[in-house]
């Protein structure tokens, strides 16, 4: 039963990827992309790797492929334009991709594992844990500071982005809060004796 | 062929990771692709992590995997910004109206 799963994902996966970079249309790119995350997300789950499943769907369906989109239906490009070279590209990038999949397949095949890799586990599997547990207790412990460097790479990011798009047009009205607290009695009210019967 | 062994999730990564490739050569002019690319490319190497973690009996590679997700989101993120800043400065997306760093 699971080799049936693994087929039906594995295929659907990788016929999405092919889809995402042969559309005519970045939209249809994208929702494809979400498929394919969809699917990869399913083979991780086979592979028990549940909690990476999870996030997979949470950060990349649910936030970079979202941002994507928004990207794509945001700027008012003409995708026809861009798909010219396509035909001109496609001998080479056909061979590069023949030539990267015959190096990856002998890899993937002929590969044999050290004698000794067994013995070099760092962090075994704990069969009556579950997958969540499991990692944080070591992404608590162990690597609280791969942890940490992993937040400042996303504070970092969040910055960089905000500071990126961010931008003020010059000839709209803002509230100044700082000018409002440095407001004082003095300056802003003016007392006038108002002569009786003739007005300011 | 009916156990799923480390060669099959191997194979998968490996054609995953061939298309990331060409799709980073076919769409030489739509940067937006090639970052969806990039992406694929990536979640082909976590399935690796993944399938050695799960193939050695290690922890580890799941982890590595979760940082691999981190970074990648990053840079998405970073790389829509900096497009759509260049779109407002510039009007295009076009990677060979990209030259304005070149000497």
């Amino acid at each position: 039963m699971a080799a049936v799963f693994f087929y039906l994902f594995a295929t659907i996966m990788i016929a999405s990827a092919g889809v995402v970079i042969f559309a005519r249309n970045p939209v249809h790119s994208v929702l494809f992309l979400i498929l394919a995350f969809c699917n990869g997300a399913g083979l991780f789950l086979l592979a028990g790797a549940e909690f990476l499943a999870m996030i997979l769907i949470v950060v990349y369906v649910g936030a970079v492929a979202v941002l994507f989109l928004f990207v794509v239906m945001m700027l008012d490009v003409d995708f026809a334009e861009l798909k010219q070279g396509f035909i001109k590209y496609l001998p080479v990038g056909v061979g590069v991709g023949v030539v990267v999949l015959a190096e990856l397949g002998m890899v993937a095949i002929g590969w044999r594992s050290a004698p000794s890799a067994a013995d070099a586990v760092a962090n075994p599997l704990i069969p009556q844990m579950s997958n969540t547990a499991a990692l944080g207790q070591i992404l608590y412990t162990k690597y609280v500071i791969f942890f940490q460097a992993s937040a400042l790479v996303l504070l970092t990011a969040m910055i960089g982005a905000i500071v990126l798009t961010l931008h003020h047009k010059p000839n709209i009205k803002r509230q100044k809060i700082e000018e409002q607290n440095a407001r004082t009695r003095e300056n802003v009210i003016e007392i006038k004796k108002v002569p009786f019967r003739t007005g300011v | 062929m009916l156990t799923i062994g480390l060669t099959h999730y191997l194979v998968v990564a490996a054609i995953l990771f061939t298309l990331g490739v060409a799709g980073i050569i076919l769409n030489r002019k739509n940067i937006i692709v090639i970052l969806m690319s990039v992406e694929l490319i990536l979640l082909s190497v976590n399935l690796n992590f993944v399938a050695f973690s799960q193939s050695l009996g290690d922890l580890t590679g799941q982890v590595f995997a979760l940082f691999v997700l981190t970074v990648a989101a990053a840079e998405a993120a970073i790389g829509l910004a900096i497009l759509v800043a260049f779109y407002r400065n510039r009007g295009t997306i076009a990677v060979e109206d990209i030259n304005s760093l070149k000497g």
